[in-house]
Formats: C-alpha cells, sequence, structure tokens
C-alpha cells in the first residue's frame, strides 16, 4: 500500500504540472491520466472507464486563465487506480461509485490548491519585481524553477492524500453486498452524458452552423447505438 | 506629349531580419512548453514571456548581462497575458523587435496591444475549439469499443499534432512578421479554425456521448441503453436551461456521494 501511495503521489504530481506548468500536451485529461491509474493498479479496462466517466464531466470545466477550474491531473490518476482496487476485490460498479465522486472531490480540492499555488507565485514574484525590472536573468529562470517545482509538489501532495484515502476506502466499499449497484453505472452514465452534452452545447451554440452538426452526429450517434445495441 | 513620369515615391526603410540561429530557436521552443511554470495573479504570465525571449536577447550587442540585454529583459518580464500556446506568436515577435533596436516604447505598447488577441483567439481555438473535439474523438473511439490504450494514444495523437503545431508556426509568424505580427492573426487557420472546430466538436459530441453512454452501461439491451439516453437528454436539457447557475459537475459529485451512502445504507 505504502509503494502504491508513493507511485502514484508521484504519477499525480507528473500529470498535476502537467495542467498549467509544463508541458499542457493534456496528459492530465482524465481519458489519460485516470487510464494510466487504472493500469498501473493493473487494470486499464476499468481505469478507463473512470477516465471516460470523467471527461464526460470535464467539458463543463474549461482552463480559461485565471478562473478556478477543477484540477484534473492529480485527482484522475488516483480515481482510475481506486476503480482498479476496487475492482480487483470487489465489484465494478461500487468501484466507480466510489471513485468518479471521489475525482470529482479531489479534483475541486486541486483547483483551489491551485489558486494557492497562484497566490504564492504572485508572492514570489512581487518580492522580485525589483530584480525583474533590473533584467535580471537568474531572478526570471528562478521565478520559473520555483513555479514549476511547487507546481510538482501541489499536485504530488493533493495525489498522495487523495490516495491514502481512497485505496483503503474503495477496498471497503466494493466488497460491501450492495444489491442497488446494478443502477450505479447508469446512473454516473446519465449525469456524465448529460454535462457533457449540456457543456458541447453551451461551448458550441454560439457558432453559425454548429446546429446542424449536431443533429447529424445525434441522428448518426442515434443510428449506431441502435445497431450495436441490437448486436 | 506628355513628361517624364513622376518618380515612385522611395520605399519605406525595411530593416533586414536578424540571424535566428537553430540553437536559438530550438531553446525558445523547449521554454515555450514551460512559458506558464510561474503564472501568477501578479504579472500573469509575464516573467514566462521573459524566460522564453531571453535565449534571443543573448544575440544582442554584447551578449548576455550587457546593458541592452539587461534591459529588453527586464522589458519583456513585465505584465503579459495571452493564451499558453499563442504566446509564441508574442515571444517570436518581441525577440525579433528586440533584436532590431526597435524603440522600447513602441515594443511596450506592441506587447500591450498583443495580450488581448492572443487570449481571445487562443481560448476560442483551442480551449474551446480543438479540447472538445479531440477528447470528444476519444470518447467516440471508446464508444466503438476501442482498446484503452487506442483511445488514449489517438486523442494524445490528434491533440498534440495540433498543439505542437501551434506553438512552432506562432514562433515561426512572430518572427517573420515582427511588430507586424498582427496581420498573422488574421490568418484563416486562427480565423476559421475556431468555427469548423467548433462544427467538428459538436458534430462528435452529438455521435459519441450515446455511444460512450451505451458502453458505459455494457449490455442490458436498447431498453437500458435507452432510458439512460432518456435521463441524460432531460439532464441536459435542465443543464442548458439552468445555465449560468447550475454547475452539472457539482450536482453530479452531490449525486454520486448520495447514492453511494443510499446503497451501503439501504444493504445495513
Amino acid at each position: 500500500m505504502i509503494v502504491d501511495v508513493l507511485v502514484l503521489a508521484a504519477l499525480g504530481a507528473i500529470l498535476g504540472l502537467d495542467v498549467v506548468s509544463f508541458p499542457q500536451a493534456q496528459i492530465s485529461r482524465p481519458l489519460v491520466s485516470a487510464t494510466l491509474g487504472g493500469a498501473f493498479m493493473g487494470n486499464a479496462g476499468v481505469g478507463l472507464l473512470c477516465g471516460v466517466l470523467l471527461e464526460l464531466f470535464a467539458h463543463e470545466t474549461l482552463p480559461f486563465g485565471a478562473s478556478r477550474y477543477p484540477e484534473w491531473g492529480s485527482s484522475s490518476p488516483i480515481a482510475g487506480a481506486a476503480a482498479a482496487a476496487g475492482a480487483a476485490v470487489g465489484s465494478v460498479p461500487m468501484s466507480l461509485l466510489f471513485a468518479v465522486p471521489f475525482g470529482l472531490l479531489t479534483a475541486s480540492l486541486g483547483g483551489w490548491s491551485m489558486v494557492q499555488l497562484r497566490q504564492l507565485n504572485a508572492r514570489l514574484a512581487r518580492r522580485r519585481l525589483d530584480a525583474l525590472a533590473r533584467g535580471s536573468a537568474r531572478t526570471v529562470a528562478g521565478l520559473q524553477v520555483a513555479g514549476a517545482t511547487a507546481d510538482l509538489s501541489r499536485a504530488g501532495l493533493v495525489a498522495m492524500l487523495a490516495a491514502i484515502v481512497a485505496l483503503p476506502a474503495v477496498r471497503w466499499i466494493a466488497v460491501q453486498p450492495a444489491p442497488m449497484s446494478v443502477y450505479a453505472i447508469p446512473m454516473l452514465a446519465s449525469l456524465g452524458g448529460a454535462v457533457a452534452a449540456g457543456a458541447a452545447w453551451k461551448m458550441f451554440h454560439s457558432t453559425s452552423g454548429t446546429r446542424w452538426f449536431g443533429v447529424a452526429g445525434l441522428a448518426v450517434g442515434a443510428l449506431l447505438v441502435s445497431l450495436m445495441s441490437r448486436g | 506629349m506628355s513628361g517624364a513620369p513622376e518618380p515612385a515615391p522611395p520605399a519605406a526603410p525595411t530593416i533586414a531580419a536578424p540571424a535566428f540561429p537553430f540553437r536559438t530557436r530550438a531553446t525558445i521552443i523547449s521554454r515555450l512548453f514551460a512559458v506558464q511554470a510561474s503564472w501568477n495573479y501578479e504579472i500573469l504570465i509575464g516573467n514566462g514571456i521573459g524566460f522564453c525571449v531571453e535565449p534571443a536577447l543573448r544575440l544582442l550587442p554584447g551578449g548576455a548581462g550587457s546593458e541592452e540585454y539587461r534591459a529588453a529583459l527586464a522589458r519583456q518580464s513585465q505584465y503579459f497575458n495571452a493564451h499558453p500556446y499563442l504566446a509564441s506568436f508574442a515571444v517570436g515577435a518581441l525577440a525579433r523587435a528586440e533584436l532590431e533596436g526597435q524603440p522600447p516604447a513602441r515594443i511596450e505598447r506592441f506587447r500591450t496591444a498583443l495580450c488581448g488577441p492572443l487570449g481571445s483567439v487562443g481560448d476560442r481555438l483551442v480551449w474551446v475549439g480543438l479540447l472538445p473535439a479531440c477528447s470528444f474523438a476519444g470518447l467516440l473511439l471508446f464508444g466503438l469499443g476501442a482498446s484503452p490504450l487506442t483511445c488514449v494514444l489517438v486523442f494524445l495523437v490528434m491533440y498534440n499534432a495540433g498543439h505542437v503545431a501551434l506553438r512552432l508556426w506562432g514562433l515561426q509568424m512572430g518572427w517573420e512578421k515582427g511588430l507586424a505580427v498582427a496581420s498573422a492573426l488574421g490568418h484563416p487557420i486562427l480565423r476559421e479554425g475556431p468555427v469548423w472546430l467548433a462544427r467538428a466538436g459538436t458534430f462528435l459530441a452529438g455521435v459519441a456521448v450515446p455511444l460512450a453512454v451505451m458502453r458505459l452501461v455494457d449490455g442490458g439491451g436498447l431498453a437500458r441503453v435507452g432510458i439512460t439516453l432518456v435521463t441524460a437528454a432531460a439532464g441536459a436539457s435542465a443543464l442548458v436551461l439552468f445555465h449560468g447557475r447550475v454547475e452539472g459537475w457539482r450536482l453530479a459529485l452531490l449525486a454520486g456521494f448520495a447514492a453511494l451512502v443510499l446503497f451501503l445504507f439501504r444493504h445495513a
């Protein structure tokens, strides 16, 4: 368990760094990071299920500049790992029913921690405004390195705390007999689908012509669902 | 008989582009990926811009540490805001302006003027265009039954092809155009790109969301998939109706934990 927590903290730190500081390649997106977390715990498939559910929610929270948004990089790998850890000992639906809301909660806390980091960076910058005004290359590079290091530490700490809570909790929850757990995944899928579809409308409806592309997409989607459900 | 034609007015003097060595360019490109490392509420990405432009400033007369170098670095490390990927346009243009020896006041005015457009164009092109489109493409693959590796790799390759190309192209355009880089912001990719990415994203969302929901439910027949999809559609309509007043992911967080407690409590 300690090794799992430490490795997941390192993974969360690296993926959390990707959100803003470096390199913003979107390896922090839930689709990627939860799958990686699940793969680390030996079940990439369950990690992907968790990642897809979180990804559906993530469409509503775009990383616009100074706004506060959930931080998926340190939270999603822990959620994916928790889902996989629960699935290894018990029920997949109950594991996901814990892992997905837990991932959302951790992402929210991660977002709060990013605001604290930005305030810390601002204090560091404010103290060095004179050196910046003198054109000190060392100060410029130092602020960049300090910011990235603090972000890496922040994300690692969030991931470690989340893993310490999530792994034992999910292993307990997944083995509890819960007859209603058959409704868990449809409920999560309904919520995720609703949020993603609503977010797509909010993002795209003001662009000319998108309505017909959306209608065409829905028609193709409905046709494929109908064919594949029968198959 | 008409007289001799009027001589053409002399062309405005143009400043030849300074040399931009490969090593300097490569260092700037690598630094562009960390342009937001010290993002803060005081100077936003100003320090990051200074950090990225710095390798070019070493080419100033006198080299690193000279008076010109320090004055230029001080100018470039002030407050700045832009989309992180499109900051490369600013970095290229500012590097060239400094190496051309443009007047400091002109560079500072130019720097201030660039902030707004680079932010809004980048947000529309990347955060509301490329990212959701690639994400929905990844979800579509999941819905079609692709393996975890395929879903992840296709998403990352699609997204980063656009992401890296945008950073490289921005630096090149910024360097080529210098203080005239604003004209590059009218390029069809930046003008029409957001529109077409939004259309692609809408189409992909329409296909991907039902398919992803179907695969998540995994079996249970058309009726179960249908009920889940109808519930999702009703939820989406409610979220659109209450747009700006309710955040779906926060509701989902509460609903998820409530269901978890309910399921465990019902058993106990």
